[in-house]
């Protein structure tokens, strides 16, 4: 059933009682040709791709509770693609180029809104490396403006301009960046993949891999042992758990991340902000709720919950920036895990075991990655290679000291 | 029209009549009053309008659960959005506005959504708006964006302060209705350090709500005399008009305490509200319950209320929400409503109990297993429909309902650490699970005790067998006699068969058919239930809408409701104001200024400042004349190389290591060797991260075998002692050294230029011998100047001059840079700020911040040859790596502009002379550029892969981003004195 | 969260900067044959366990001790806290 306009008119005008099921709840088969593990983003976008893109004939993808209850449910909801370094520019490039022809593709309205990034800068040494960063990015065929703090001006008249202890001096802005409705590229996948047989299976958790002769049968799982070619696992927030079941280590650690809403307000922010003074950055919902967020809480954890000196360094931040919003109320605050890995970017790739494969790593940049991770990760099972965008996320980087560190913060996670 | 609905009685003070203003008419109520009751008082029932059809809305409850009467409080730069009319405390002079309604509240332009709803179901967003593609971004949202939303912001700043403490205590005790109070008074007549937090102004909870009586007393005078000998205890602390929002780790609760919202005009010292980090060693969550409501056709016309609401209303604020108001209800409670009605004198015309076996009521009419099906009023209700239960229907006047389908105990902070609370079927609500936050016990009506004698024992016992666990004997207080109500309630969530919608979510407008919708696409899990929906996802958090949207579910798949799902939530438990949460960190207070030893004397020039970090830094000195900072940089500059300057580099991180192996130390923290540095040597170090990336650079200079002093960069100045903290305990504990960071200790300067020797000559004193022979280039000694001052000299150059620097305790640091200036009189020195600085050390080719950027390598800065193979230190193993031991790859060198006038910028792409510019043809990148005063052009340092072997090759530096491309030559990094014979002269 | 300091006692975990898993005290010897090897394993790789993890604390506004603390990473329930330098040498780090 396709969706439309002309639908809604017809379901409204017949009590909406054609709409059928967004995707189905199947029984498990015995044997897939591919089973994904995680019915997240990049799971159900790489099942989506496998169906679309390479004809894979039976997936299924094997999701512990319900499809998008992890880091897809559960962001600030920001694409974009302002990389500097080479082993990112193209794999984001293509990841919003996806961004803005999703939802034709799909047939789901995932409300991809391209209403600007700007990165303030309040030094001449972060605008040396915005130019630089904004260099690279139309090099790479990305767009980038450097504004002068009139330019910022004019953009957000109302941010700290005349008070401010780390006065704003300009900015980096990227227009094509924005925001997306996250539950909604979740479901919009599902749909997709469901219409196109595959097979998602929610209430499915993962408890082994059956390995012989180095080479992955299949998994067991609460439903019983599934079978499969090929087994690819994108459990962002879970990955060194699920894969300390096949006995590999990662080059991750998990940490928490707060965001942030608040109550409903009439058009306050266009675009999205981000603080270059400290940890803030923040959008406005098409609801009307202010979407923000800042650093993690530092510490490993897999609670989805953070504590309060990160809630109140994060609005410190926010009101120092926009003191406009002092009297906002912040209504919900919500902690994602993230996959910290050890140099801020991500692992599309092969493991020591035929048949595994592996998507994690993302940090708390996963969201925007979402479809060029899908499409990258459907290319390396279908054609055991690696897509020609993603072929610098290796888990054996560091071993070769080929990190992708666009922070230069090195092997310490919580610093990405 | 004056408080046509005002009754007697009420905790209100009729002696201090308020004036106020809503929506533009002018109102009076009494003190005591929150806007919600003066409003009813005066007969108003339409407070708002819904977030998506724009219904008309009145109030639903009494509390901060409040989804309807959303208003704009107060104007101007204090303009409130969203705040609910329910816990706005009256004060004269008040003003608020309706939101989400144009023109006007009555007449809302924007209500044609709701003759348009049936095209606008759950979700139906996600899909259409998807053709013509460029519309969605250009048509379609806007208008949403603009449609969407609740109340606006004035964009002016905050004026308000905003502060932030914090509390200890044996017991925190949150809620201060019965159970709470008999908590506290249990705890406190022990001695234990309790806090009592409400969020109300008033503390009491329902007991100030209800008629009951505990012992002889009335509930609030009972309350009353609670509060005030809890007042009296030294070791009992109140809080009222405080909110604990949020349950963190090991005890830690998070509060906000509402200081001076009540107030007609702030007093400009004190904090509006101040955000409480409490830690206690013990809490006990006394939040009480709330009543939830029954879904049925039209049940969102203002006067549909919930019967505790209602009782609120009449009891505490002589409040009546209008003349006639009817019952409905699944339970014996809402019963005690039309006998607490009719004790006020308001008409009840009908009790409609859902219950065939209902026990009758006194003075009003019961429809016993009778449902209500439809509602009539277009701002306001004026009849409800009943199905008798004979099937007939039957339509009652009145102009309010209150509405009970039982109570959903507070569990809301309960679940703040993940705990999921479980299914109690008598009460047909969630009760708090088993694994509730580490040191929290819960009693009463949030504990599933509905009655007041269970909350009473409930609290008592509780604060026993907490402070029993603290090794306290604390004596539960002697309980009074009092209602003891067994739950009488048939489980009942929504009419079915209306004819109309019949809402879940009231501010979200959330239908039972949109439940039904969501089930029908697959969105069953109360996840994708609330965000498919948005149920539960408005300012009140689904506090009176959750249980309801489950229940519904719950009913459509055929499983139980603990089967479907539990609610949970997450902090905070009502919203904050972000002033609240930020504090007082905002504005120029966001981080601390650190100025330099240097700074008063700076600003008496008139230098121009920059931010370094947390640091104010002295940028460039102008002097009368200069209109551009380059003229007066470049002074500097020009002077510094001919005669000389100073320029205060305090900032620099100072680390003291001491101890027999000290030199060992050093020599495992740095790439350099450093164990065979002579005593009165200094020596430029490198430290790598233990990946093999240089992460910071300075000198350690040997005072004495066993003592050196190390400096950092100004930026990694507690990284890298933290790192050595890290290396000292962790790595080789058992090394004999000690450290301890020195960076505000001394203040320190750079005299740099020919006559830096000469100037200085006449400050140390007169047996220190600092000609270069006797002090030469990389000298560093503990001296006396300005006769006995005891001071640390050092021959280090960061300009490529003759130089010094020269540390004195920082106490003396202003008088000597007044000393230095003074002396330097004679050979006209000049001040150089940080603008010259970079200039000259761009100039000689140093790497600084922008170089050291995290990702490049001793072999990148051109310094491979110092990263020693020979001794074990940090980062040297991993430097090896292929991926880090390129030749070829990137090199630092020096950018001269082939056309003298062309700039050079830092951040500008390296492309080769010729052929595309793209990201595939990079050849590298330029960290840092100035203009050269002394060479006359714009110059520039960067990586340039193999650059080491690319000298006199014509690049073209690309800068896309502000449409330029230059031609430049790859020259030495060293553009001034290469050979550095000015440094040792 | 707090943290109980084996010399001063509770302190909120602000005063600390965090670093991780403990096993960052084991460094490996740099002249062992496969170096390189044991010094990627030690740097990059982790157990990063759901439970129980001995992780790297710095008082660094306090005392500037570095903190070996057992927290668990479900519930952060912390059960131990010790010296590194103690744990440092009971690893056999002193030389």
């Amino acid at each position: 059933m396709a969706y439309s306009g002309l639908r809604i008119i017809k379901e409204a005008l017949s009590g909406h009682r054609g709409w059928k099921p967004a995707w189905r709840d199947p029984e498990p088969k015995a044997h897939y040709d591919i089973v994904i593990v995680g019915g997240g983003g990049h799971g159900l976008a790489t099942a989506y791709y496998l169906a679309s893109r390479y004809q894979t004939a039976r997936v299924a993808v094997l999701e512990k509770g319900w499809i998008g209850g992890g880091n897809v449910g559960r962001n600030t909801t920001i694409v974009r693609s302002n990389y500097l370094l080479d082993g990112n520019q193209a794999f984001y490039n293509l990841s919003l180029r996806m961004w803005e022809d999703l939802e034709q593709d799909l047939n789901y309205n995932a409300m991809v809104s391209q209403r600007g990034i700007l990165n303030l800068v309040h030094t001449d040494a972060q605008r040396d490396a915005a130019r630089r960063r904004g260099n690279a990015m139309i090099l790479a065929g990305d767009d980038a403006e450097l504004l002068d703090t009139d330019g910022v001006r004019a953009l957000y008249p109302f941010l700290n301009f005349e008070n401010a202890r780390f006065p704003i001096k300009g900015g980096l802005l990227h227009r094509r960046g924005g925001t997306v409705r996250h539950d909604a590229v979740a479901w919009g996948y599902a749909r997709g993949a469901d219409r196109r047989g595959v097979d998602i299976i929610q209430n499915c958790e993962v408890t082994g891999f059956k390995v012989e002769n180095g080479t992955c049968l299949g998994v067991e799982t609460t439903r019983g042992f599934i079978g499969a070619g090929k087994v690819g696992v994108a459990v962002a927030g879970s990955s060194s758990r699920v894969m300390q079941m096949a006995g590999l280590r990662l080059p991750i650690e998990s940490h928490v991340l707060q965001a942030f809403v608040s109550e409903g307000l009439k058009p306050v922010i266009p675009g999205v902000i981000t603080y270059g003074a400290g940890h803030f950055y923040c959008s406005q919902s098409d609801k009307g709720g202010l979407v923000f967020g800042g650093d993690i809480d530092m510490y490993n954890t897999y609670a989805q919950r953070g504590n309060l000196p990160v809630v109140e360094d994060v609005l410190e931040s926010g009101i120092s920036l926009i003191p406009a919003l002092g009297r906002v109320r912040l209504l919900r605050s919500w902690g994602g895990i993230m996959d910290m890995s050890m140099d801020g970017s991500p692992f599309i790739d092969r493991t020591p075991i035929d048949g595994l494969y592996f998507n994690g790593g993302w940090c708390y940049g996963g969201f925007k990655a979402t479809p060029a991770s899908g499409l990258c990760f459907a290319h390396l099972m279908a054609t055991d290679t690696p897509h020609e965008v993603a072929q610098a996320y290796r888990l054996d980087r560091f071993r070769s000291g080929h990190m992708i560190d666009e922070k230069g913060q090195g092997a310490q996670p919580n610093l990405h | 029209m004056n408080q046509v609905n005002r009754l007697t009685g009420g905790q209100i003070n009729r002696a201090k009549e308020l004036n106020f203003r809503f929506d533009g008419r002018s109102f009076k109520g009494f003190e005591g009053d929150t806007l919600a009751s003066a409003l009813l008082a005066n007969g108003e029932r339409l407070m708002g309008r819904s977030f998506k059809y724009h219904r008309p809305r009145g109030v639903l409850t009494a509390g901060s659960e409040e989804p309807n009467a959303l208003v704009e409080l107060r104007q101007g730069n204090r303009q409130e959005p969203n705040t609910r009319a329910t816990v706005a405390e009256l004060f004269e002079g008040l003003e608020a506005k309706a939101q989400n309604a144009w023109p006007s509240l009555r007449f809302d332009a924007m209500a044609v959504n709701d003759r348009i709803s049936n095209f606008l179901t759950a979700g139906f967003y996600y899909k259409t708006f998807m053709w013509p593609k460029p519309f969605w971004e250009k048509v379609y949202e806007p208008i949403i964006r603009k449609a969407a939303g609740l109340g606006s912001i004035s964009f002016e700043d905050d004026p308000d302060l905003y502060d932030k403490g914090f509390l200890h205590c044996d017991l925190l005790i949150i809620g201060a209705g019965p159970t709470g109070l008999a908590a506290a008074l249990t705890a406190g007549r022990c001695g234990a350090r309790v806090i009592l937090a409400d969020e109300d102004f008033r503390m009491g909870g329902r007991l100030n709500a209800e008629t009951l009586a505990l012992g002889d007393a009335s509930g609030s005078d009972w309350a009353a005399e609670a509060i005030a000998e809890l007042a009296s205890l030294d070791n009992v602390r109140l809080m009222t008009r405080t909110t604990v929002i949020g349950a963190f780790d090991h005890g830690i609760y998070g509060a906000v305490e509402r200081v001076q919202d009540h107030l007609p005009q702030a007093q400009a010292d004190k904090p509006r509200q101040i955000l409480w980090r409490i830690y206690s060693r013990r809490a006990m969550l006394c939040a009480g319950a709330m009543e939830r409501p029954i879904a049925f056709a039209d049940n969102d016309r203002p006067g549909v209320m919930l019967a505790s609401a209602v009782r609120s209303y009449v009891n505490r604020w002589a409040a009546a929400p209008a003349q006639e108001i009817v019952i409905f209800t699944n339970n014996d409670d809402g019963h005690r409503t039309a006998a607490d009605l009719i004790a006020k004198g308001v008409k009840v015309p009908a009790v409609i109990d859902v219950r065939a076996d209902a026990p009758a009521v006194a003075g009003a009419e019961l429809l016993a297993g009778a449902e209500v099906i439809g509602t009539e009023g277009r701002l306001g209700l004026t009849s409800v429909t009943v199905r008798l239960a004979n099937g007939q229907t039957r339509k009652i006047k009145c102009g309010s309902l209150a509405v009970s389908g039982g109570w959903n105990p507070n569990v809301h902070l309960t679940c703040h650490q993940r705990g999921r609370p479980h299914w109690n079927a008598e009460l047909a609500a969630f009760v708090p699970g088993p694994e509730l936050p580490s040191g929290m016990t819960v009693a009463g009506a949030a504990n599933g005790q509905l009655s007041t004698a269970q909350a009473l024992a409930g609290g008592a016992s509780g604060a026993v067998a907490a402070l029993g666990d603290l090794g306290t004997t604390a004596k539960a207080i002697d309980l009074p006699q009092t209602e003891d109500a067994p739950i009488a309630l048939k489980p009942f969530w929504h009419v079915q068969g209306g004819k109309s919608r019949a809402w879940v979510d009231l501010q979200n407008d959330v239908t039972v058919k949109d439940v039904k919708l969501a089930h029908q696409e697959n969105f069953v899990s109360v996840e994708h239930l609330k965000r498919y929906t948005t149920l539960g996802m408005a300012t009140d958090q689904g506090k009176t809408s959750n249980m309801l949207g489950l229940a519904v579910m719950a009913e459509l798949t055929g499983k139980s409701i603990p089967e479907t799902g539990t609610t949970i939530f997450r902090p905070p438990y009502t919203p904050v104001p972000m002033g609240t949460m930020a504090g007082r960190a905002t504005g120029k207070h966001f981080h601390p200024t650190r100025k330099t030893p240097s700074h008063h004397w700076a600003e008496e020039q008139g230098a121009v400042f920059t931010e370094v970090g947390d640091w104010l830094r002295a940028q460039w000195f102008p002097r009368q004349g200069e209109t551009h900072w380059r003229q007066s940089v470049d002074r500097e500059v020009l002077q510094t190389r001919k005669s000389v300057g100073v320029c205060d580099v305090t900032t620099l991180g100072k680390i003291d290591v001491q101890g027999k192996d000290a030199a060992t130390f050093l020599n495992k923290v740095y790439a350099n060797a450093f164990a065979k540095l002579p005593v009165g040597k200094v020596r430029y170090g490198l430290m790598l991260r233990e990946d093999g990336i240089a992460y910071d650079d300075g000198t350690a200079a040997r005072l004495a075998e066993d003592h050196f002093v190390v400096t950092t960069t100004t930026a990694n100045a507690v990284l890298a002692y933290r790192n050595m903290e890290f290396a000292r305990q962790c790595l080789w504990p058992d090394l004999d050294v000690q450290l301890i960071s020195t960076t505000e200790a001394w203040a320190q300067y750079a005299v740099a230029g020919p006559n830096a020797r000469k100037l200085l000559k006449k400050i140390v004193d007169a047996d220190v011998d600092i000609s270069n022979e006797g002090f030469p280039f990389m000298a560093c000694g503990e001296i006396t100047l300005c006769g006995g001052l005891r001071a640390r000299l050092f021959r280090i150059s960061f300009s490529g001059e003759l130089a010094y620097e020269v540390a004195v305790p920082t106490r003396y640091g202003d008088a000597l840079v007044r000393a230095l200036m003074e002396a330097g009189e004679e050979f006209d020195v000049t001040p150089y700020g940080t603008e010259a600085l970079g200039v000259m050390r761009i100039e000689k080719g140093h790497a600084a911040g922008n170089e050291l950027n995290g990702t490049t390598t001793a072999l990148n800065l051109g310094l491979g040859r110092m990263v020693s193979k020979k001794k074990d230190c940090i980062g040297n193993t991993l430097s090896e790596r292929k991926g880090l031991s390129d030749a070829a790859g990137l090199r630092l060198v020096g950018f001269r502009p082939v056309k003298a006038q062309d700039p050079v910028t830092a951040g500008a792409h390296l492309m080769r002379a010729s052929g595309e510019i793209s990201a595939d043809t990079d050849q590298g990148y330029i960290t840092s550029a100035c203009f050269s005063p002394n060479l006359g052009c714009s110059i520039g340092i960067g990586f340039l892969k193999d650059g080491a072997n690319r000298m006199g090759e014509k690049l073209r530096a690309a800068n896309p981003l502000e449409g330029s491309t230059v031609e430049v030559e790859v020259v030495s990094a060293h553009f001034i004195d290469p050979e550095g014979e000015r440094l040792r002269a | 969260m707090m943290i109980d300091h084996p010399l001063l006692g509770l302190r909120d975990a602000q005063e600390f900067t965090y670093l991780g898993d403990a096993s960052l005290i084991d460094r490996p010897d740099w002249q062992a044959e496969d170096a390189q090897d044991a010094f990627h394993d030690y740097l990059y790789l982790r157990d990063n366990p759901a439970g129980a993890h001995r992780e790297l604390w710095f008082h660094e506004t306090g005392d500037r001790s570095w903190l070996v603390v057992t927290r668990n990473t479900l519930t952060h329930e912390i059960t131990k806290v010790e010296l590194a330098r103690d744990v440092a040498r009971a690893r056999g780090r002193s030389k």
